[in-house]
């Protein structure tokens, strides 16, 4: 007899699920007609609900909380839910392109301009600007210390004295590892893929790249921001920090297919709204000591 | 190591204390693989009886790939489902993709194989002696089905909750097409895996100990229920 209690304890909890369930729809359509946006959007596909609107951002701008810091002002400014998606660049735009996201945060100059020209894009907005690191064990094993990247990684090559993470995942920081790579003279594909056992692709965001790179003791590519936020458990320390290239330019991007492509482009503007510029400049350095982002709105980056 | 035992501390005064993000990821976590589960049930324990009492061609190759369906990698599942219900997909103006409904979709497909084919392991385990009997009283054909499941039903509810305990394990769906949005996609596995990556070492372990209690209390409800099942 025991069990049917257990039994009847099971079924009527899921019977409280699915009664939960069905509450929900019902608030989402009193919560529809509150904020007043039931009116159709211009968007290709007419969807059912458009109050939450869908923003993916670049790992970095999650891992490091900034994300988390401004979602809840941007909610409670425009009485809307906002869901923030992580992923690596190329994932982010895969998503703008297939109409699944409204709003991007992304750091690729050109596969930004090439989202505008077809017209996935609406504009290119910068926001905030950063740098990239090359970080790695305190020892440095392969010498790489104080070069600029290019000699950097050259370097690694010549010598395979160091073991390098790469994030392997199609992502901004990726993209930008692969045009060192080729500035330094080496093809992507050809050589640096298969250049041995010291070239491993990761194929994760940031911060587990960063902690696998720590794991490893090897070196790795990463933004100066994921850096500091995970410096605390990490040994690595930067050993690269000056060139050119090592410039890491974020931008937001509305998407032409977004289902409010008013809230989406309320959402470009409060980037870049001078209160939120000011905030984002502040962000972090209570905690970590130094700015974390400069903000560079109307500046063409 | 100090690190390690500090944040088990942690870990169960969040547990204990009633940390509200826990809590609350832990609620959704339940209701989305119990709307799962309610769901595969409701259409596969149906399906699981109709496939063993109709006799057709093929019908043992049917129960073989099914079995070998069990355990189906949740990535697979995650991407098919992920490509139905995007946007561009042919699901897609439903607007699924990146919610909790998603995610009920994904774990719905996860769990057919498993709740449909330990429906049939099940029915098998009654034998035909209680049919034949039924229909020779005189009882209709959908009767005796309910008759042989009822005799049946400690194992159809084993059925039900290996089907629990997998869609309330699994990540690979509740990341691709759930997203791990904080605050409305976000389940006890998703957050583990961004909790570690992030360093919230002590959040994770205290979801950690939630699953895996949650796994044990279905694994040893499983066992009770065979037990009473086989007395």
């Amino acid at each position: 007899m025991k069990n049917t209690a257990i039994l009847t304890v099971f079924l009527l909890f899921l019977l409280a699920a699915a009664c939960g369930e069905q509450v929900e729809p019902v608030e989402q359509i009193t919560e529809l007609t509150e904020e007043g946006v039931v009116e159709e959007s211009s968007a290709v596909v007419p969807l059912p609900s458009a109050i939450r609107v869908r923003v993916a951002t670049t790992t970095s701008l999650y891992d490091t909380g900034l994300w988390g810091y401004l979602e809840p002002m941007f909610e409670e400014a425009n009485g809307v839910e906002l869901d923030v998606l992580y992923a690596g660049t190329g994932k982010a735009i895969d998503w703008a392109r297939r109409g699944d996201v409204d709003v991007i945060t992304v750091h690729s100059r050109s596969r930004e301009i090439l989202m505008v020209e077809d017209g996935v894009g609406i504009e290119r907005v910068p926001f905030a600007y950063n740098y990239f690191l090359i970080v790695g064990p305190e020892n440095d094993p392969a010498g790489i210390a104080g070069m600029q990247p290019e000699e950097a990684f050259a370097t690694l090559m010549e010598t395979g004295a160091g073991t390098f993470v790469s994030r392997g995942d199609d992502s901004g920081t990726h993209g930008k590892e692969k045009s060192i790579w080729t500035n330094a003279g080496f093809d992507y594909d050809a050589d640096v893929r298969t250049a041995g056992e010291w070239y491993i692709e990761g194929g994760s965001g940031m911060g587990p790249t960063l902690v696998m790179a720590d794991e490893m003791q090897a070196y790795t590519l990463s933004d100066i921001g994921t850096f500091l936020a995970y410096q605390g458990d990490l040994s690595l320390v930067p050993v690269v920090d000056q060139g050119d290239a090592l410039l890491n330019v974020y931008s937001v991007l509305a998407v032409s297919t977004a289902r409010d492509s008013e809230m989406a482009q309320a959402l470009v503007d409060f980037l870049v709204s001078p209160e939120v510029q000011v905030l984002i400049g502040e962000y972090g350095v209570e905690e970590y000591g130094r700015q974390l982002f400069t903000p560079c709105a109307g500046e063409d980056l | 190591m100090n690190h390690l035992i500090e944040a088990l501390g942690i870990a169960f005064r969040m547990i204990f204390t009633g940390d509200p993000l826990v809590y609350q990821i832990t609620l959704r976590t339940l209701l989305i693989a119990s709307i799962s589960t309610l769901t595969g049930s409701l259409l596969f324990i149906p399906l699981g009886s109709f496939i063993y009492f109709r006799r057709f061609r093929w019908k043992r190759v049917v129960v073989g790939f099914i079995q070998t369906m069990y355990s189906v990698p949740t990535v697979f599942v995650g991407m098919l489902v992920f490509l139905m219900i995007s946007r561009s997909g042919p699901m897609g103006s439903m607007g699924l993709l990146f919610s909790p409904g998603a995610i009920v979709i994904g774990e719905v497909f996860l769990i057919a194989p498993i709740i449909t084919g330990l429906t049939i392991s099940a029915l098998q385990g009654v034998g035909s002696g209680l049919a034949d009997t039924a229909l020779a009283l005189g009882a209709s054909r959908g009767r005796m089905v309910l008759k042989v499941l009822f005799e049946a039903k400690y194992a159809v509810l084993t059925s039900v909750l290996m089907g629990f305990g997998r869609a309330v394990s699994e990540v690979g769906v509740a990341l691709m097409v759930g997203g791990n949005i904080s605050g409305y996609t976000r389940t006890l596995t998703t957050a583990i895996s961004l909790g570690i990556g992030k360093g919230e070492t002590a959040q994770s372990i205290a979801l950690g100990i939630i699953l895996l209690s949650l796994a044990m209390i279905v694994s040893i409800t499983v066992n009770i229920i065979q037990h009473g099942g086989r007395k």
